[in-house]
């Protein structure tokens, strides 16, 4: 296959960027998008060109680092899969594939295709943890929870915080990501001491970051390379004001 | 850079104005006047009952409580209620624009280079119409307000007869047409905002539940946008007379 990229490069944070069209020949249908990426960056470096910068780690979908816009959708054409395990078939030969980073007030661009997402650490940080005492492991069956709730609490645990429902919302929301660990920790018994701080405490953070507000479009969804649904963020929306409801002051 | 160590009492103060806040504020008030829509075609619908019917209903919201309230109370109680919904909706939703502005550094879903894909995977029209629509709506109630409740615009002739000011605006062709827009502005409005109002009050609990919510937000939109526009268009081509 021989394909034309238009990579978005950009020095440092401070440079302005641009499109900077690419030929690619001779890769195969079955590599990867990232490979293709490793394949123009040996020819650049070769040519003693600065090579493209992006972000990948694991290549096998569960790390979250990788994050492409590929032809305007966050994660490319593919459902439910993430950039690494994007494939060249799901291409056609003479294709032209525009490629950008995650853009997002909160998701400064580090350098071409790499941005910052310390602002979803940082949410996790005000609030999506519980707090248990250190020491050996406790018994497993201790505390019991039914089948359908533990299974609802892992497909909002399945996130891999890669930050596609925040590229692909027109709103630059973060609410798919931060209502997923809503929805995880607050299903589970372990998750109740801290149910209410934890929903103020990561709305407070959300919007401190400068994300939007959701408006229940779902372009979220539609990108998520982990099939997280909506309605962890009408989770997000209840515990909020059910945490405003019971408040103290 | 560690989040800030916000204490109980200042984050409870950050949420009470958060975005989650600001569209719960915009749920309650949409769903306020989407109730206040549904009584109103309720008599606009009176017209197929001919003059008498629709100019009594007119009268009777006027006593509505009396003699415990006084001669058109109950009418200004829901004038006021609505003019505040309104006045709390228009607030939320430019706070809450203005935020989707600045995070999306000015352009919201057109944010990229790439012009591949510019209605996204998976939005609907009606999501596209929402903010627009908004303000299509808001001009229409004014001209509303001037032309039926007021009669100071009264293409076709005025009177005083509510019945007689609903024959003679309708009977000019621009008139209906203008109606016709407005109101299916007014039917996208409803059918996403009001999935969004029950998603945002924290309805949507399952992927069983989004489509059965989106389902009933489709069909209160279809409902309350057929019920107000056929009195219009039965009055045009003269039906029943």
């Amino acid at each position: 296959m021989n394909i034309t990229l238009r990579v978005w490069r950009q020095a440092d944070g401070h440079a302005k960027g641009r499109m900077v069209t690419y030929d690619v020949r001779d890769i195969s249908p079955n590599m990867s998008f990232l490979e293709v990426l490793d394949v123009l960056n040996e020819t650049l470096t070769q040519n003693h060109d600065d090579p493209i910068a992006f972000d990948h780690d694991c290549r096998e979908g569960i790390c979250g680092s990788c994050s492409l816009v590929i032809n305007g959708i966050a994660h490319g054409p593919e459902a439910a899969t993430a950039t690494c395990q994007l494939h060249m078939r799901s291409f056609r030969d003479g294709d032209q594939i525009d490629v950008e980073p995650w853009r997002a007030q909160p998701f400064p661009v580090i350098k071409d295709l790499v941005v910052d997402r310390s602002s979803l650490d940082r949410i996790i940080q005000a609030g999506g943890f519980i707090s248990a005492p250190t020491g050996s492991a406790p018994e497993a069956n201790t505390i019991l929870i039914p089948s359908p709730q533990s299974e609802q609490a892992l497909d909002a645990a399945v996130c891999i915080g890669c930050g596609a429902c925040v590229a692909a919302c027109p709103n630059g929301s973060a609410m798919l990501f931060a209502g997923a660990k809503i929805a995880h920790l607050g299903m589970l018994p372990q998750g109740q001491p801290e149910r209410d701080s934890r929903a103020l405490s990561m709305i407070a953070q959300h919007d401190a970051e400068g994300f939007g507000a959701c408006t229940q479009i779902g372009e979220c969804t539609a990108v998520c390379p982990q099939s997280i649904q909506l309605d962890v963020i009408s989770r997000f929306d209840h515990d909020v004001l059910s945490a405003l409801r019971h408040r103290t002051h | 850079m560690q989040p800030p160590n916000r204490t109980s009492a200042g984050r409870t103060a950050i949420a009470l104005h958060s975005t989650v806040t600001l569209k719960a504020a915009m749920a309650v008030t949409g769903l306020i006047m989407l109730l206040y829509l549904i009584a109103h075609m309720y008599g606009n619908l009176k017209y197929f009952s001919g003059r008498a019917a629709f100019d009594g209903y007119a009268h009777h919201l006027r006593t509505i409580g009396e003699p415990f309230l006084p001669y058109s109370g109950a009418l200004w109680v829901i004038r006021i209620v609505l003019l505040l919904s309104v006045t709390v909706h228009i607030y939320a939703a430019i706070t809450l624009w203005r935020r989707a502005r600045a995070a999306t550094s000015g352009r919201g879903g057109s944010r990229y280079q790439s012009r591949k894909n510019p209605r996204g995977v998976q939005r609907t029209y009606a999501s596209f119409t929402l903010r627009w629509g908004g303000v299509v709506i808001a001009l229409f109630i004014v001209y509303h307000l001037l032309n039926l409740t007021s009669d100071t615009i009264h293409p076709g002739g005025a009177s005083e007869s509510p019945y007689l000011r609903l024959i003679n605006s309708f009977g000019v062709w621009w008139m209906v047409l203008s109606y016709t827009i407005a109101l299916l502005a007014l039917g996208f409005h409803i059918r996403h905002g009001l999935w969004s109002a029950l998603a945002d009050l924290g309805a949507n609990t399952s992927v069983a539940r989004r489509r059965h919510l989106n389902i009933a937000a489709t069909t209160i939109a279809i409902v309350i946008t057929a019920g107000f526009l056929t009195p219009p268009f039965a009055i045009f081509f003269g039906w029943p007379r």
